[in-house]
């Protein structure tokens, strides 16, 4: 890991605001992608790693196997997108590198995929929520101008869209099923509704990444996945909250207590036995 | 050559059927080979990698360059007719064709997927998931049998 920021220094992955100096706008824009990749990689690493703690814990076989295969799925998209990531900011990280040797402070993901599992419809609900906005977001990338991006957002497309239908199934088999299981999903909705709201967040990544022709209109976005929701909601007989302060911060590195105690545990192995094979 | 190195998990079609052998170029005694993975976090894959180096090394191989790319995105519509029925044969019901269809295709009706051993229509979904990320799990009503599905992407 590098040491502290030293002054006039950028902060390692913050996007930097700087002149558009000849010379210096380069590596400005190179910053902005790596950065972007790094939330989008970040997104799917620690959702990854959430759904995998349902591994052996499922509540029938069938959603063990489920979870564990969406799981590995959000990794092997988190592994595409950290490579890339590394690649592009030119300092000899690897996917590994980046996943296990950043702390906390240095992640990219939004807030939502980085809440603990909670219970089954809990788990099913944010998936959900997520797999809707993901499907939208790569078939907006799956056109953008960086080749690299666009192909990786093509493939990761067609196994969302799998991920979302069966999430989207669950939530309308758990809104509209018994008294308890509609009681727990819209509980989970209620929930999670105020951390929705950062994952169509723009900012200064993104107006960089414009010019680059790796621009998503995130309003026209939000609205289609409203729409999405709603559908699905609806059929569920689940109530979307009125609109709620949104939480954020976590595009910043500005995370909930739980993902320093998940990243603990899933970085221990490397951190302990660095460069370990076997 | 590659013909002969089987899908770890699938043992009856070889990689170049799967599809993720894109191209190859002989330059002298190296072999340049162009793979594409199957599913993102296919383990897999790994597997196919070393064996297809080990294959070549073993043909006479100076060196083995393996490139991955991911466009054009892997397709089950690439497995064509013979490995099919090898699939068919083994008891994997092979893939349909791949929906370009919407995003959300939540009221969509499924197709039955026909049962490689009996050959009944008269199958159900058991799981979406299965034991492979390639694979779904049906159950024939007619035989009573389980049988694996090679998903359509």
């Amino acid at each position: 890991m590098s040491g502290p920021p030293v002054a006039g220094q950028p902060v390692e992955g913050q996007p930097v605001a700087g002149p558009s100096v000849a010379g210096v706008r380069v590596a400005v824009v190179e910053n902005a992608l790596a950065e972007y990749l790094l939330r989008l990689g970040d997104d799917r690493l620690v959702l990854g790693h959430r759904n995998s703690e349902w591994c052996g814990h499922g509540p029938i076989l069938e959603e063990d196997i489920a979870l564990a295969n969406i799981a590995l799925d959000l990794i092997g998209h988190a592994n595409s997108l950290l490579s890339l990531a590394g690649e592009i900011e030119g300092k000899a990280r690897d996917a590994d590198a980046l996943a296990y040797f950043r702390d906390g402070v240095a992640y990219r993901n939004a807030l939502i995929v980085e809440l603990p599992t909670g219970d089954f419809g809990f788990t099913i609900v944010r998936q959900f929520l997520f797999d809707a906005y993901s499907v939208l977001l790569w078939n907006e990338l799956a056109n953008c101008a960086h080749a690299g991006l666009a192909a990786i957002a093509a493939k990761c497309l067609k196994e969302d869209k799998y991920h979302l239908r069966h999430s989207s199934e669950w939530v309308v088999r758990l809104g509209d099923g018994t008294e308890e299981s509609h009681r727990r999903a819209q509980q989970s909705v209620n929930e999670l509704w105020r951390y929705t709201g950062e994952l169509f967040d723009r900012d200064g990544v993104d107006d960089a990444l414009a010019s680059q022709g790796v621009a998503v209109d995130m309003a026209a976005l939000a609205s289609r996945w409203r729409t999405m929701v709603d559908d699905v909601m609806s059929r569920a007989t689940l109530t979307v909250p009125a609109d709620a302060v949104m939480m954020r911060g976590g595009r910043r590195g500005r995370h909930t207590e739980h993902l320093g105690h998940m990243l603990s545990e899933m970085q221990i192995v490397a951190r302990s036995h660095p460069g370990a094979t076997w | 050559m590659l013909g002969e190195v089987m899908d770890p998990e699938v043992p009856v079609i070889s990689v170049v059927e799967l599809g993720v052998v894109r191209d190859i170029a002989i330059n002298g005694n190296d072999v340049h080979v162009t793979l594409t993975p199957t599913y993102s976090g296919c383990p897999a894959m790994h597997e196919i990698e070393a064996d297809i180096r080990s294959a070549l090394m073993r043909a006479g191989a100076g060196a083995v360059v393996v490139k991955t790319v991911f466009a054009p995105a892997w397709t089950t519509d690439w497995i064509g007719p013979e490995a099919r029925e090898k699939l068919r044969a083994y008891g994997i019901a092979p893939p349909g064709m791949a929906e370009q269809g919407g995003l959300l295709t939540l009221t969509r009706r499924r197709a039955s997927v026909v049962c490689p051993h009996c050959g009944s229509s008269d199958t159900r979904l058991q799981s979406e998931f299965g034991s492979t990320a390639c694979k779904a799990i049906h159950v024939c009503r007619s035989c009573r049998e389980p049988f694996d599905e090679f998903k359509a992407i």
